[in-house]
């Protein structure tokens, strides 16, 4: 029997996979438990009210939910990421959460932290998610923090979370939304970040600096947030000052990512041994793409189904716009712009009509770094390829 | 002291680990904090090693295993109880595996 010459080895859950070969078909699942929110950010792409029956009564059930993590981890599927909306206000969280554990998944929580009750910490510490705990944080004083949220109370609420999670050793990151209502905080969320886990390792705050437009293309949302957007010269500022080695990675990045993506419009990840349900149980390709024509009721099939036909389908759709095809298309930049169909579909209604602001931002990066001349468009440059290697080969 | 295993003892696996095949692999994922020993680890088995899991059904002690496993594998009897040992040792101090009173 001992011809080899170990029974049992220990790896970690990153390193479960060496080659694609062995990946499973399904690797992660993000489920939206909900859209309502006890937050009522005005930056926010996505919450609708806490309080909205209607809604509610549209939401898959817990038993529905614990029908799709089963056949998830059937499928191999490693992890499940629970994301809202504010996915604590259901109050069966506690239960998938446990379910989703026992089925052997990990588990990654987006949450704002206002509704981390000592249970659920206690939770936490007791059955550990394996994946640190998200929180997006809107500010380091109840004035910044409240002038976002839009809700008294919740800035005390965030930290009483955020103590809990410190308390009971629960491993978290942090992301800071940076908005003209809290910029002042900026240095705030970066020094607190330093004293968090000690001097070691990153600092676990990170900044997100982009902002996408609403997920139903409400005009009223998107005039708010469009109004918060940071310009993209700011982001190269932000980028520079709190990113340690901001060149250094963005070489890396480059050099790994860039690369001209041709008609097809999925030159990104998402639909690749992952998948996303949205509150209602409907498949996507990913948790920002809202584009109704590319969903799929998990009530008329099934989720292996989905997985296995669907998502490959999808991902060969090829561009049929003349400007994304004259544009983003031919670009050696989309690698370093956020434009997809998500976004896309978010800004324009169509999965192929190239942004303007990240666009934009993308050019303003690329030429802080030579990659760029000034008055040169990413898609015009024949020689993208040899810039990227001499600017990777210099970082 | 480290508690030794006995050969004819009954091991089961622990509630609070899930066994799965995940891809090609089969692998233990450790539920509750304390069991394995860090947090993001999980266990794969070879095929031998889930010869010898698929076994412990709460029924069997390990010499019955191995007498079972004698009937598949063309190797000394001796030397599949010392890897069934073995193996129980590895997964039992990570309270992976505890021992139960054998039935009657």
């Amino acid at each position: 029997m001992s011809s080899t010459t170990e029974f049992v080895v220990r790896k970690s859950l990153n390193s479960l996979f060496s080659s694609n070969a062995a990946r499973p078909i399904l690797s992660r699942l993000d489920i939206e438990l909900t859209e309502r929110c006890n937050n009522n950010c005005v930056h926010c792409y996505n919450n609708l009210p806490l309080h909205d029956e209607s809604v509610r009564g549209r939401e898959l059930s817990a038993q529905e939910i614990k029908t799709i993590l089963r056949d998830a981890a059937a499928l191999g599927c490693l992890g499940v990421r629970f994301s809202g909306g504010e996915p604590l206000v259901r109050p069966d969280f506690a239960e998938l959460y446990v379910y989703a554990r026992r089925r052997g998944l990990r588990v990654t929580l987006f949450t704002n932290a206002t509704l981390i009750t000592p249970t659920i910490a206690q939770l936490f510490c007791r059955i550990r998610p394996l994946e640190p705990i998200e929180v997006s944080l809107y500010g380091m004083a109840p004035k910044t923090y409240e002038s976002v949220t839009g809700r008294p109370g919740s800035f005390e609420a965030a930290w009483r979370g955020i103590h809990l999670l410190q308390e009971y050793k629960i491993p978290f990151a942090v992301k800071a939304v940076i908005l003209p209502e809290n910029k002042e905080d900026k240095e705030a969320f970066v020094r607190w970040g330093e004293t968090l886990f000690g001097s070691s390792g990153e600092n676990p705050v990170q900044f997100v600096l982009y902002l996408n437009l609403h997920a139903r293309r409400d005009s009223v949302r998107n005039k708010q947030i469009c109004a918060r957007r940071i310009s993209a010269e700011d982001i190269l500022e932000s980028l520079r000052q709190f990113r340690p080695d901001y060149s250094g990675k963005l070489a890396q990045f480059c050099r790994k990512f860039m690369k001209i993506p041709g008609e097809n419009i999925f030159s990104c990840g998402g639909g690749i041994n992952k998948a996303d349900i949205d509150p209602y149980g409907r498949l996507r390709l990913c948790m920002l793409l809202k584009d109704p024509r590319l969903s799929y009721d998990l009530k008329d099939g099934s989720l292996k189904e989905a997985v296995t036909s669907l998502l490959p389908q999808w991902r060969k759709i090829k561009s049929t716009n003349p400007e994304y095809l004259r544009r983003c298309a031919r670009c050696f930049l989309k690698g370093l712009c956020l434009q997809c169909p998500a976004k896309s579909w978010l800004e324009h209604g169509s999965l192929d009509t190239p942004i303007e602001y990240f666009c934009e931002i993308a050019h303003v990066q690329a030429r802080s770094v030579g990659l760029l001349g000034i008055g040169e468009q990413g898609w015009e440059v024949k020689n993208g390829k040899e810039r990227i290697a001499s600017y990777g080969e210099n970082n | 002291m480290e508690k030794t295993i006995s050969i004819d003892t009954v091991y089961v696996p622990s509630e609070e680990v899930v066994a799965r095949q995940v891809g090609g692999e089969f692998v233990l994922v450790p539920i509750s904090a304390g069991v394995g020993d860090f947090e993001d680890a999980v266990f794969t088995l070879n095929e031998e090693g889930k010869a010898i899991w698929d076994r412990m059904d709460g029924k069997r002690t390990l010499r019955e295993i191995a007498l079972d496993l004698g009937t598949e594998y063309d190797t000394p009897i001796e030397e599949i109880q010392r890897d069934v040992i073995g193996f129980t040792e590895e997964l039992f101090r990570r309270r992976i595996l505890h021992q139960i009173p054998r039935q009657e």
